[in-house]
C-alpha cells in the first residue's frame, strides 16, 4: 500500500518546512517533496511605499542576508532613478556584500553544517549541533565564529549595526569605511584566511568519506545560472548573468538581469509557498536551474585571486566542470569565502572607499526599476514598478532560495531513495533529508517574505494521503 | 510684569502671571512630557500628555493651557499621571501604523521619545492598522498619514508662522486626516509655499523630505521659536 513519511519541522536551516516522502505500493520511495510552510507577504505590503524606502524595508525580510535585499532593493532604486552611482559608492556596496557573502556562509558552513559534516550524519542529535562542534572541535568553531564575526563588521563598519543596516539607497550609499575601521579589517584578514585554508583542508579530506552524500544530495543535471565579469570572472554584485547547462556549455552569456522576464518564467506549487523559477526557453521541467556558490563556480571561467583561483582548479578536478551534486555546495562556499577575502584584502587598498562622493540624487526617471545582485544563496531579483510620484505600485522578488526549489525536491527525494525503506524514519535518514537540504543554505524566511523560527517536521504518507508516520524536531 | 508663587511637586516656583503651568515648570528645570506643544505656536492642549494634577480641582489639566495662579498646588508626576501618559501613548500607536524600524524618524522622533520615557515596552490595545495613504506629489516633501499623530503642529506652523494655512484638518475622531488646501494632493496645493515649516514642526516622521531613507528624517523643529522670536523683535 503506498505510503507517505513527514519530516516536520526541517531544522538548522533559516526558515519554516517540512518534507514528505511518498511510498508506493511496495514501501519503496516514490517520490519526496520539500515544502516551504510560511508565507510573509511582502510583495504585497510593500505597494504604497515611497521606492526610497524600500532598502529599508526589505531589508528586514530575513536576518541573516539583509544586506542583499538593501543592495538590490538600492540598485532597482538606481534604476528608477536612472542615475549612475558614484564609483566610491559602487565599490563600498561591493565591500560591504563581499561582508555579507563571508559571514552568511560562515554561518551556513560552521554553525549548521559543519556538526554533519565533522562529527557525523549518524551522530547523536543532542550534540549534533554547534555545540557538539565546540566540544568535538573547539579551534576550528572558534575561528569559524570569528571568520562570521569579520563579516559582521564589515556590514557594522559600513551601516552602522550588524543587521538590518539601511544603508545603501537609491543612488548610492549614506556613508563611507573610516580609515580606522579599514586598519581593523586588514588586522583580521590573516586569521580568516588561515581559518578558511584550514576549513577546506578539512573539507578536501572529508570529502572520500561522504560519497553516499555526493551521490544523493541533488547530484542532478540542471542549468546553472550566476553573475560573471565581462570576461568571465567570478563576480557578485554590478555585473552580468550567465547559463550554463549541465555540461558547462554557456547558453546565454551578459545577460541584463533588469531583463529576466525575457528569460526566467515563474510556477507556483499547491503545496509550497516557494515559487519555482525557471529558464523559460527550456520549459518548467528542462529550464530547472541553481543559483548559490555551487552555480557561480559553474558559471565562472576563473576566480579573479590567487589562492582562490587555484582551488577553483582542484574543485573542478574533484567535482567535476560543472560540479552537478549539490553536496558541493559546501566546498563552493568555502572557496566563496576565499575569494572574497583575497578580493576585501585589494579592496581595503582602494582610497575610493573613504570619499564622501557616495549619492546621486534624481527624481523618478523611470517606472519600472529592477535590481540584481548575487545573494550568499544566489542571484536575488528586486522588481519595482512605481507612479509618477516615486509610490511602489507592484512588487516582484525573485530570491536564491525559490531558484533552487526544483534542486532541493531532487534532493530530498534522491536521498529519501537511497536511506528511506519502509514506513518508518531511521535517524540518519532524517538527518540526511535535511542536510540535504541544509546544503543549498535555504533561507526560507527570504523567499517566501515569513516569519517565525525553524524547526523540522517529516511524514511518511501513504497513497491515499493517509499518515504513517510522523517526525518532529 | 507681576508674578505669581505656586508649588510644583512640592517645590516653590515665581512665574509671571500671564504664564503656563508647563512654562512655569520648565523654567524651573521640571520636566512635563508634551507633543502637540511646540515652542513658537500657540497651544491646543491635544495631545493630553502634559495633564497635571491640581490642588481643589478634581480634573486633570493641560500644563500647556493652564495659567499660573498664587498659591496654586501642582503635581507633575503622581502614578495616575504616569498611567495616564502611558496610555496615552500606547493609544497613538494603536491608532495608526507606526512601525519605527523602517521609519524616516527612527532615533529622531519625538513619539518614540516619548514610549521610552513613559516606559511604553508594548501597547496593551489592539493595532486598529488602518489604511492610510503616503502623498509624495509635492515636489520636496511627502506626507505619511501612517505615522501622523494629529498632534496639528503642522496646521499651526502653516497658520501662525508661514501664515499660509495649507494645513487643516478633516474628518472626526479616528477618521480625522490633516488635509493641504481643500483636501487635494499636496502637490496641487496652490497655498503651499514650500517653505518646509511644517516639515521642522512636525514631532515624528510623518511629513519628510522625499527620499530620507530610515533614520535620516533629522529636523531641528527649535527654529520654529526662533523665526517668531526673531520676526517679534525686529523694530
Amino acid at each position: 500500500m503506498p505510503q507517505m513519511i513527514m519530516i516536520d519541522p526541517v531544522s538548522r536551516i533559516e526558515g519554516h518546512a517540512k518534507i514528505t516522502i511518498h511510498l508506493d505500493d511496495a514501501g519503496q520511495v516514490e517520490q519526496a517533496r520539500f515544502h516551504v510552510t510560511e508565507f510573509r507577504g511582502f510583495e504585497q505590503f510593500c505597494v504604497g511605499r515611497p521606492f526610497w524606502e524600500m532598502p529599508g524595508i526589505t531589508a528586514r525580510i530575513c536576518g541573516i542576508c539583509p544586506i542583499s535585499h538593501v543592495l538590490a532593493s538600492a540598485r532597482a532604486g538606481d534604476a528608477i532613478l536612472a542615475a549612475d552611482v558614484p564609483p566610491a559608492a559602487e565599490k563600498l556596496r561591493r565591500l560591504m556584500n563581499m561582508g555579507q557573502l563571508v559571514q552568511s556562509h560562515a554561518l551556513s558552513f560552521f554553525h549548521l553544517s559543519a556538526p554533519d559534516l565533522l562529527l557525523g550524519m549518524d551522530s547523536d542529535p543532542a550534540t549534533r549541533n554547534v555545540f557538539g562542534l565546540m566540544a568535538a572541535e573547539p579551534e576550528l568553531a572558534r575561528g569559524g565564529i570569528r571568520l562570521r564575526q569579520l563579516g559582521q563588521e564589515i556590514i557594522e563598519y559600513l551601516g552602522g549595526r550588524k543587521i538590518h543596516p539601511s544603508w545603501a539607497v537609491p543612488g548610492g550609499v549614506r556613508s563611507p569605511l573610516s580609515r580606522e575601521h579599514a586598519t581593523a579589517l586588514q588586522e583580521r584578514l590573516p586569521e580568516a584566511l588561515q581559518t578558511t585554508h584550514q576549513a577546506l583542508a578539512l573539507f578536501k579530506g572529508l570529502i572520500e568519506r561522504f560519497s553516499a552524500e555526493v551521490a544523493s544530495f541533488g547530484n542532478v543535471p540542471s542549468l546553472f545560472l550566476g553573475m560573471v565579469g565581462p570576461d568571465g570572472r567570478w563576480e557578485h554584485h554590478g555585473e552580468k548573468l550567465r547559463i550554463v547547462d549541465e555540461t558547462g556549455s554557456v547558453l546565454r552569456d551578459q545577460l541584463d538581469g533588469a531583463r529576466y522576464r525575457e528569460f526566467i518564467s515563474e510556477a507556483t506549487e499547491a503545496w509550497t509557498y516557494l515559487k519555482s523559477p525557471f529558464y523559460t526557453p527550456l520549459g518548467r521541467q528542462q529550464g530547472a536551474y541553481r543559483v548559490g556558490p555551487l552555480a557561480r563556480l559553474n558559471v565562472c571561467n576563473y576566480m579573479g585571486t590567487p589562492a582562490a583561483e587555484a582551488e577553483l582548479a582542484e574543485f573542478r578536478q574533484r567535482a567535476g566542470a560543472p560540479a552537478l551534486s549539490s553536496f558541493y555546495y559546501h566546498y563552493a562556499r568555502l572557496i566563496e569565502i576565499l575569494a572574497c577575502l583575497e578580493r576585501i584584502e585589494q579592496l581595503l587598498e582602494d582610497d575610493d572607499l573613504f570619499s564622501n562622493r557616495l549619492r546621486a540624487e534624481a527624481g523618478v526617471n523611470q517606472y519600472i526599476g529592477v535590481g540584481v545582485s548575487e545573494a550568499p544563496r544566489g542571484t536575488l531579483f528586486h522588481d519595482y514598478t512605481v507612479d509618477a510620484n516615486g509610490l511602489i505600485q507592484a512588487v516582484n522578488f525573485i530570491i536564491a532560495t525559490g531558484q533552487n526549489n526544483p534542486a532541493m525536491n531532487q534532493a530530498v527525494t534522491q536521498v529519501a531513495q537511497r536511506f528511506v525503506h519502509g514506513p518508518t524514519i531511521p535517524e540518519g535518514a532524517l538527518n540526511r533529508m535535511e542536510a540535504s537540504i541544509r546544503a543549498f543554505d535555504p533561507c526560507l524566511s527570504c523567499s517566501t517574505h515569513a516569519s517565525g523560527h525553524l524547526l523540522l517536521d517529516v511524514r511518511l504518507l501513504d497513497a491515499a494521503g493517509n499518515l504513517l508516520d510522523h517526525v518532529a524536531r | 510684569m507681576s508674578v505669581r508663587t505656586l508649588s510644583i511637586n512640592g517645590q516653590q516656583v515665581s512665574a509671571p502671571a500671564e504664564a503656563t503651568v508647563l512654562e512655569a515648570a520648565r523654567d524651573a528645570g521640571i520636566t512635563i512630557p508634551t507633543l502637540c506643544h511646540l515652542d513658537g505656536l500657540s497651544d491646543v492642549g491635544a495631545c493630553r500628555l502634559c495633564l497635571v494634577e491640581i490642588t481643589g480641582s478634581n480634573k486633570l489639566q493641560p500644563a500647556c493651557h493652564t495659567r499660573v495662579a498664587e498659591g496654586m498646588e501642582v503635581q507633575t508626576e503622581t502614578p495616575r499621571l504616569q498611567q495616564y501618559r502611558r496610555m496615552v501613548v500606547e493609544l497613538l500607536f494603536a491608532e495608526r501604523n507606526h512601525v519605527c524600524a523602517v521609519c524616516v524618524a527612527n532615533g529622531h522622533c519625538e513619539l518614540q521619545n516619548l514610549a521610552r520615557a513613559l516606559g511604553m515596552y508594548h501597547v496593551r490595545f489592539d493595532y486598529l492598522s488602518p489604511t492610510c495613504a503616503v502623498d509624495i506629489t509635492h515636489s520636496r516633501f511627502g506626507i505619511d498619514h501612517n505615522r501622523c499623530v494629529l498632534c496639528a503642529r503642522c496646521v499651526r506652523a502653516c497658520d501662525e508662522v508661514e501664515g499660509v494655512h495649507t494645513w487643516d484638518i478633516a474628518g472626526r475622531g479616528v477618521a480625522s486626516r490633516v488635509i493641504s488646501d481643500l483636501d487635494q494632493p499636496w502637490g496641487e496645493s496652490t497655498s503651499c509655499t514650500a517653505c518646509g515649516k511644517c516639515v521642522l514642526a512636525c514631532p515624528t516622521g510623518a511629513i519628510f523630505r522625499r527620499g530620507v531613507t530610515v533614520g535620516e528624517m533629522e529636523r531641528d523643529s527649535a527654529k520654529i521659536r526662533f523665526i517668531v522670536e526673531a520676526r517679534n523683535q525686529r523694530w
